[in-house]
C-alpha cells in the first residue's frame, strides 16, 4: 500500500468527478492544440502557396538609365538602349549551392511597340512558367499555346477595341488575341503579352531576357543566402528578394496567431477554474476521509501527495487526450479554414509541451485544495471522535 | 516506550499516560461553553480502562485529546513523560502513527478501499514493502477472523464485520496505545460482546485499551472505568 493507491482507487471510485476533471482540462488543451496546429498548418500551406506559385526573387539587367516598371520593379531601361540578360544563360540559376530551393523560374522580355499609333508595352513570357507564376490570373477565352498567340491586359482590350479572335499586327508579324485578361488592377491590364521568343524578334531583342521572376522554396534556406548565390552567378544582374510580399502574409498569420493565443489563454482560464472548483469541492466532500488519514498518523505532506498526485493524473490523461483531440479537430477543421488545406501533421514538442501544461495547470489549481484539506483540523475533520 | 521522533524527556516513568488537569473550552458564538472543566488521571500500561458517561458529557472529547487529534485549552498529557501537545501538530501525526491506534465511531473505513487496503493504510506511510504490508495485514485479518474476505469493499460487509476492519487497521502497525470511540455503539448485543471479546483478548496480549461507552455492559471485562459527566471525572 502506498500513498498513490489511494489516489488511483478514489479516482477510479469516483469516476464521475474524474471524467468531468478531465473534461475542463480536455476543452482547454484541445482549444490551444486545434489554434496552434491550424496556424501552424495555415502558415504551411500558405508558405508553399508562396513557394510555389508566387515569385520571392526579381533578377534584372543592372542599369544607369531611365526605366519602366513592372510590378514596382524597375526594369533595365526598356525605352533605351541598354544590357538586357543574355537567355542563354538563365538555366545557369539552377546550378547554384541551392539550386534544390529553386522552384519556377520566369523570364520575359519587354519592350515599347506603337499599335495604331499608340505605345503600349510588349511582354513576351514562357507561357507555361509564367501562369503558373501568376495563378491569381483570370482570363476570358483560352490562354496562348502557339507563338502567335496573344494575352491582352484589360485595359489595353478597351483602348484598342480588342476581342478574343480579333487580330493583331505587331512589327510585322500578325498575331491572334486568344485570350482577354480580366482586370487585375496591376501592371498587366495596360499590356500585350506574347511568347517571349516571338516577342524577341518583335523588339529586335532576340536572345535577350529583360527581367526574371524566381519563385523559391524557402521554408527551410535563407531567402538572402539564395539571392547572393543566384547575383554571384550573374554580375551584371541586380537580384531582389520581394520580402513585403512575404512579410504582408505572415503578418497576417502572426495576428491570428496572437489571436488564438488569447483564446487559449481564456480557454485555459476557464479549464484551470473548473478544475479548481471541483477539486475544492472533493476536498471539501472528503473531509471525514482527510480526518481519518490524519489521525492514523499521515503528516499534512502525505495529504498533499494524495490530492496532487489525483491533480497530476488528471493533467496527465488530460493533457495527452487533450493533445490527441486538439489535432483531431485540426485535421477535420483544416479544410475548412482554408480552401485544400492541408493538416500538418503532429507536431509532438506541441504534444509535450500540452502533456505538460495541462499537468501543471492542474497541480496549480489543486494546490489551494491540495492545502486546505492537508491543514484540516484532524479533530473538526472527524467529528465523532 | 522510546520514540526516535519526539525526543521523550528521560527521567522515572510512573504511568503509561498522565492526565494533568486537563480542560477545554469551546466558543459557541459570544458564549463559552466548557466541554471539559478539568480532568487529572493516569492510565498504566497493559490497562484496559473504560470512560463511561452520557452522550454529551465530554468523554469523545477527552478521547480525541489523548489521541493527540484535539488540543486541550488547559493541562497537559504526558505520554511515557512526553507531553504531547509541546509537539508539533506533524510529530504528533508521527506520534499518533507509531504509538496509538484509533477504532472510530461509525468504523470510519474508506468507502473506495478494499478491507485489505483498509487495513494497510496506517502502513502506507511507514516505509514498509508491499509484501511485508501484506503479510502483516492479512495476520490481523486472520486475528479478528475476516479471513476469505480481503478483497471486498467495505459495503460488502455487516456491521460487526466492519468494526473488525476497523479494529485490524488500528492494531495492524501494533501500537503500544488503542483508542476505542464506542466500539459497540452500533451493533447488536451478540456482535457487541464478540467485538468486546477480542478487545479483551488484545489487551490480554499487552496492548493498553482506553474505551468511550455509554454503555455499561461494555465495561464488564474492562480493569478500570472512569466515569465523566459534565466535564469532570467523577470516579476512577
Amino acid at each position: 500500500m502506498k500513498l498513490y493507491n489511494i489516489s488511483f482507487n478514489n479516482l477510479n471510485r469516483r469516476k464521475g468527478k474524474m471524467i468531468f476533471l478531465v473534461l475542463g482540462l480536455f476543452i482547454g488543451i484541445a482549444t490551444i492544440v486545434t489554434l496552434l496546429s491550424i496556424t501552424e498548418s495555415m502558415s504551411r500551406d500558405i508558405e508553399d502557396q508562396l513557394d510555389q506559385f508566387g515569385a520571392n526573387i526579381v533578377m534584372v539587367p543592372k542599369s544607369e538609365n531611365l526605366s519602366l516598371s513592372y510590378g514596382g520593379v524597375s526594369m533595365g531601361g526598356v525605352n533605351y538602349k541598354t544590357v538586357e540578360l543574355d537567355e542563354a544563360r538563365i538555366p545557369d540559376i539552377r546550378t547554384i549551392e541551392y539550386s534544390k530551393n529553386i522552384g519556377l523560374v520566369a523570364p520575359k522580355v519587354l519592350g515599347a511597340a506603337s499599335v495604331k499609333g499608340k505605345d503600349v508595352l510588349l511582354m513576351g513570357v514562357d507561357f507555361e512558367s509564367e501562369l503558373a507564376l501568376k495563378n491569381w490570373w483570370q482570363w476570358e477565352g483560352t490562354p496562348p499555346a502557339q507563338a502567335d498567340e496573344l494575352l491582352i491586359g484589360s485595359q489595353t482590350a478597351a483602348t484598342f477595341n480588342l476581342a478574343v479572335g480579333d487580330s493583331l499586327v505587331l512589327g510585322e508579324k500578325e498575331f491572334t488575341v486568344t485570350s482577354i485578361l480580366k482586370p487585375t488592377g496591376a501592371t498587366e491590364d495596360g499590356i500585350i503579352i506574347g511568347d517571349l521568343h516571338a516577342f524577341q524578334k518583335v523588339l529586335g531583342k532576340e536572345g535577350k531576357v529583360s527581367m526574371v521572376e524566381i519563385a523559391a522554396f524557402c521554408r527551410d534556406c535563407p531567402i538572402t543566402e539564395l539571392v547572393l548565390q543566384i547575383a554571384e552567378k550573374f554580375p551584371d544582374a541586380k537580384v531582389t528578394a520581394l520580402r513585403q510580399a512575404v512579410m504582408s502574409k505572415m503578418q497576417s498569420i502572426e495576428l491570428f496567431k496572437s489571436f488564438s493565443y488569447g483564446i487559449a489563454i481564456l480557454v485555459i482560464f476557464i479549464g484551470s477554474l473548473l478544475v479548481f472548483v471541483t477539486m475544492m469541492g472533493s476536498v471539501n466532500e472528503r473531509t471525514r476521509e482527510i480526518g481519518i488519514f490524519r489521525a492514523i498518523g499521515f503528516r499534512r505532506g502525505h495529504v498533499m501527495q494524495i490530492i496532487l498526485l489525483e491533480a497530476m493524473v488528471v493533467g496527465l490523461i488530460g493533457g495527452v487526450l487533450g493533445y490527441l483531440g486538439g489535432n483531431g479537430i485540426a485535421l477535420v477543421a483544416m479544410p475548412l479554414v482554408i480552401k485544400n488545406g492541408t493538416f500538418a501533421g503532429f507536431n509532438y514538442n506541441l504534444g509535450g509541451v500540452a502533456v505538460l501544461l495541462s499537468i501543471a495547470l492542474s497541480l496549480l489549481a489543486s494546490l489551494y485544495p491540495a492545502q486546505k484539506a492537508s491543514n484540516l483540523d484532524p479533530s473538526e475533520a472527524l467529528r465523532a471522535l | 516506550m522510546n520514540s526516535t521522533n519526539t525526543n521523550p524527556a528521560e527521567h522515572e516513568v510512573q504511568h503509561l499516560i498522565e492526565i494533568r488537569g486537563i480542560g477545554k473550552d469551546y466558543q459557541d458564538g459570544e458564549t463559552t461553553v466548557q466541554a471539559i472543566k478539568q480532568m487529572d488521571f493516569y492510565i498504566d500500561d497493559g490497562e484496559f480502562v473504560a470512560i463511561m458517561g452520557q452522550s454529551g458529557s465530554g468523554k469523545s472529547t477527552l478521547l480525541s485529546i489523548l489521541g493527540g487529534l484535539n488540543h486541550p485549552s488547559r493541562g497537559e498529557i504526558l505520554l511515557d513523560t512526553l507531553d504531547i501537545y509541546g509537539l508539533s501538530s506533524e510529530q504528533r501525526a508521527d506520534l499518533r502513527s507509531e504509538y496509538i491506534g484509533v477504532i472510530f465511531q461509525s468504523f470510519q473505513l474508506i468507502p473506495y478501499l478494499t478491507v485489505l487496503e483498509n487495513v494497510k493504510l496506517p502502513l502506507a506511510i511507514t516505509g514498509k514493502k508491499g509484501k511485508q504490508q501484506d503479510k502483516m495485514a492479512r495476520d490481523v485479518l486472520a486475528k479478528v477472523g475476516l479471513t476469505g474476505k480481503a478483497n471486498r469493499l467495505p459495503d460488502q460487509l455487516s456491521g460487526g464485520e466492519q468494526e473488525r476492519v476497523a479494529i485490524a487497521r488500528a492494531i495492524v502497525n501494533k501500537p503500544p496505545i488503542l483508542l476505542a470511540d464506542e466500539p459497540t455503539g452500533s451493533l447488536d448485543s451478540k456482535t457487541a460482546d464478540e467485538i468486546l471479546a477480542l478487545l479483551k483478548e488484545l489487551n490480554e496480549k499487552g496492548q493498553t485499551i482506553i474505551m468511550v461507552t455509554h454503555n455499561p455492559d461494555a465495561c464488564k471485562d474492562t480493569t478500570r472505568t472512569i466515569q465523566v459527566k459534565d466535564g469532570s471525572c467523577y470516579a476512577h
